[in-house]
């Protein structure tokens, strides 16, 4: 802001109006990568919309609107159980690490206790390791955990326990890390008072910082919302039976219908569907994506 | 609202207001404040020793071993690594994926922050370019993968757009020597995120360095070169050390792309990362003897080391140019 002014200031002095053309070329500029942008989506929704013989054309409306797509791409395979499938793992998984991530982020934050540091310290060096590393052990594990005919079988692997219990188990590191850089600028009066009051540490953890941290919940929640509805490789390696699919493992089956190249108009018309709920999630608690930036320190100040 | 959060070091927190008020029964107190820590971070603990330290151990021995899950593992020694040595598919998925590490790290940062820059300009609108230019990197997913796809084909939209302006568009994921510039070019539609640390980090630069600048006489240049980038060189730390993480581990798009074909990674192997290989060894579509968890544990921890020594020396040469304003 000062800084456009003084800008402003000294380019008064030497040419006002070239001061004004090179904010026009920028904003230009930015209204260019801005389209390059949001191109892609408008073109998702014409192709969605066009007729088998129009999809080779490059015109951006269609001759015809063939809203039949959006029923015809629904029409084989069972979507209904694979949009309920992805929700119940989406939503068991969120609730998982919002909660679990809380309880450890506000030992990690706010408890004193020998080892904390160090554990920390792992924790945060979590975040280096690459998933492969462990996925092979990972599968091995699933693979004898015993689930007692759970969902039709008899170890975790093809049941959505893989998929969701991990989550209540800490989550990742990222998510530790934001509860833990919030928690701890929570004011410290709070808890100290509750505890002269003889309060247990979960209940002041459960009535005094959980409330305190709302935007860090929203934020992780959104984070492991968006990370679990859009998860290709965790499905892709524990769901066998098609009737346990998720969206994002249904959406290839239009490849494997057509045996090569999918039916794009129908294919992109489920694509906005199942893209629909993260958008729709996006616009609501836009800024909670953007807080995850300030929590971590990163923005400076 | 914004948190201000000191840094990252794992140092005691907040004041240490509660040692000096608990003279009497410091024991007992700091006994069951322990217990409740331990307690609280349990969740943690459990699943960390289950599902990342038992793991890690267990492909660190695996990768010593031929074991297919159905039957017991078999010590064979270093023969897994010997044979990684030979297999000229390592070396392909190898070369495959430092090529993207080596183009999209350097180009996505700094197109990022150059439209970071733009946004931070106070320029009318701003506010919705930056969501427009963020939405897309929340919609990654198997969806955006087929958009790109479809907008990539040979006659698609963005050959399409190139003939509009007198360019012969190439004909990406089905020309070997296309995909990868490809995947950079979809790649650029998630950078979003990128943008908004950048852009958040531009915003907290204090005013008053500016303007001290101004005074001695310095001009845009100078003052992006001596004020700016030292001001945001730990957001742009973080984002490369993050992003080459990242770029090693690219998995679903080129198995999206290339992985359903019988030929995997794409036109001749053109697409064959890292993820992907080490994914086809361990659940059977590459090499003769079905599941081989041990050969894909040795290529896992391969590529561990790897990523290591380059965080690592990441981390050392910060010092030489990362700017940390409270040290």
């Amino acid at each position: 802001m000062a800084t456009t002014q003084a800008l402003t200031r000294r380019w008064q002095l030497s040419g006002w109006q070239r001061f004004r053309f090179w904010r026009v070329v920028a904003w230009l500029t930015l209204f260019a990568i801005t389209a390059l942008f949001v191109i892609p989506v408008l073109w998702m929704v014409s192709t969605s919309l066009k007729s088998p013989s129009d999809l080779a054309n490059t015109n951006w409306i269609p001759q015809t609107l063939e809203w039949r797509n959006y029923r015809d791409a629904f029409s084989f395979g069972q979507w209904g159980r694979w949009t309920l499938n992805s929700l119940i793992i989406t939503s068991v998984s969120t609730a998982g690490a919002v909660l679990s991530t809380a309880l450890v982020g506000y030992s990690f934050g706010r408890l004193r206790w020998p080892g904390r540091d160090i554990l920390f310290g792992v924790v945060l060096a979590t975040m280096m390791i690459p998933e492969v590393v462990v996925m092979i052990p990972r599968f091995i594990i699933f693979s004898r955990m015993p689930a007692y005919g759970f969902q039709g079988s008899s170890v975790w692997v093809n049941t959505f326990l893989p998929l969701t219990v991990p989550s209540w188990l800490g989550a990742t590191g990222f998510e530790i890390f934001l509860m833990r850089q919030f928690m701890r600028n929570i004011p410290i009066e709070l808890s100290e008072a509750a505890k002269i009051d003889g309060a247990s540490e979960l209940r002041i953890w459960w009535s005094i910082a959980l409330p305190l941290s709302r935007p860090v919940l929203a934020t992780v929640a959104i984070f492991k919302f968006q990370g679990a509805w859009q998860d290709f490789m965790g499905p892709l390696l524990y769901l066998q039976d098609e009737s346990k699919y998720t969206l994002q493992l249904a959406l290839r089956q239009f490849e494997f219908a057509a045996g090569g190249a999918p039916a794009w108009n129908q294919l992109m018309a489920a694509s906005l569907v199942v893209m629909l709920p993260v958008l729709v999630i996006f616009l609501i608690f836009q800024r909670y994506f953007v807080q995850g930036i300030n929590i971590t320190g990163l923005a400076g100040r | 609202m914004s948190v201000t959060v000191p840094g990252t070091q794992s140092g005691s927190p907040g004041p240490a207001v509660a040692s000096a008020r608990r003279p009497r029964f410091a024991w007992k107190l700091s006994y069951r404040e322990a217990l409740t820590g331990w307690l609280f971070a349990s969740p943690w603990i459990i699943g960390f020793v289950l599902f990342t330290a038992w793991p890690m151990l267990f492909s660190l021995y695996a990768s010593f071993t031929r074991y297919n899950i159905v039957q017991d593992p078999q010590w064979i020694g270093l023969q897994n690594y010997q044979q990684i040595i030979d297999d000229p598919r390592f070396y392909k998925a190898l070369e495959n994926t430092f090529w993207m590490v080596l183009y999209k790290t350097p180009i996505v940062m700094s197109v990022a922050l150059g439209i970071a820059m733009l946004l931070n300009m106070n320029l009318p609108g701003d506010r919705i370019f930056r969501t427009l230019i963020y939405f897309p990197s929340v919609l990654a997913g198997v969806a955006s993968i087929y958009l790109w796809q479809w907008i990539l084909s040979p006659n698609g939209l963005l050959n399409s757009g190139l003939d509009v302006i007198g360019i012969n568009g190439p004909a990406w994921f089905t020309d070997p020597a296309w995909t990868k510039p490809g995947l950079i070019v979809m790649g650029m539609w998630f950078i979003g995120n990128n943008v908004l640390i950048y852009l958040a980090s531009l915003k907290g630069i204090p005013e008053t360095l500016y303007e001290a600048a101004e005074i001695d006489g310095a001009n845009a240049w100078r003052k992006t070169w001596h004020i700016t980038l030292p001001m945001i060189s730990p957001a742009i730390f973080f984002q490369i050390v993050t992003s080459i993480i990242g770029t090693f581990q690219i998995f679903t798009t080129a198995y999206i792309i290339s992985g359903t074909r019988s030929n995997i990674g794409g036109p001749r192997q053109s697409m064959l990362f890292y993820v992907l290989y080490l994914y086809n060894r361990a659940f059977g579509r590459v090499g003769p003897h079905g599941l081989q968890m041990g050969y894909a544990s040795a290529l896992a921890w391969i590529l561990f080391a790897i990523i290591l020594t380059i965080t690592l020396f990441q981390l050392a040469m910060s010092k030489r140019w990362v700017y940390y304003e409270t040290s």
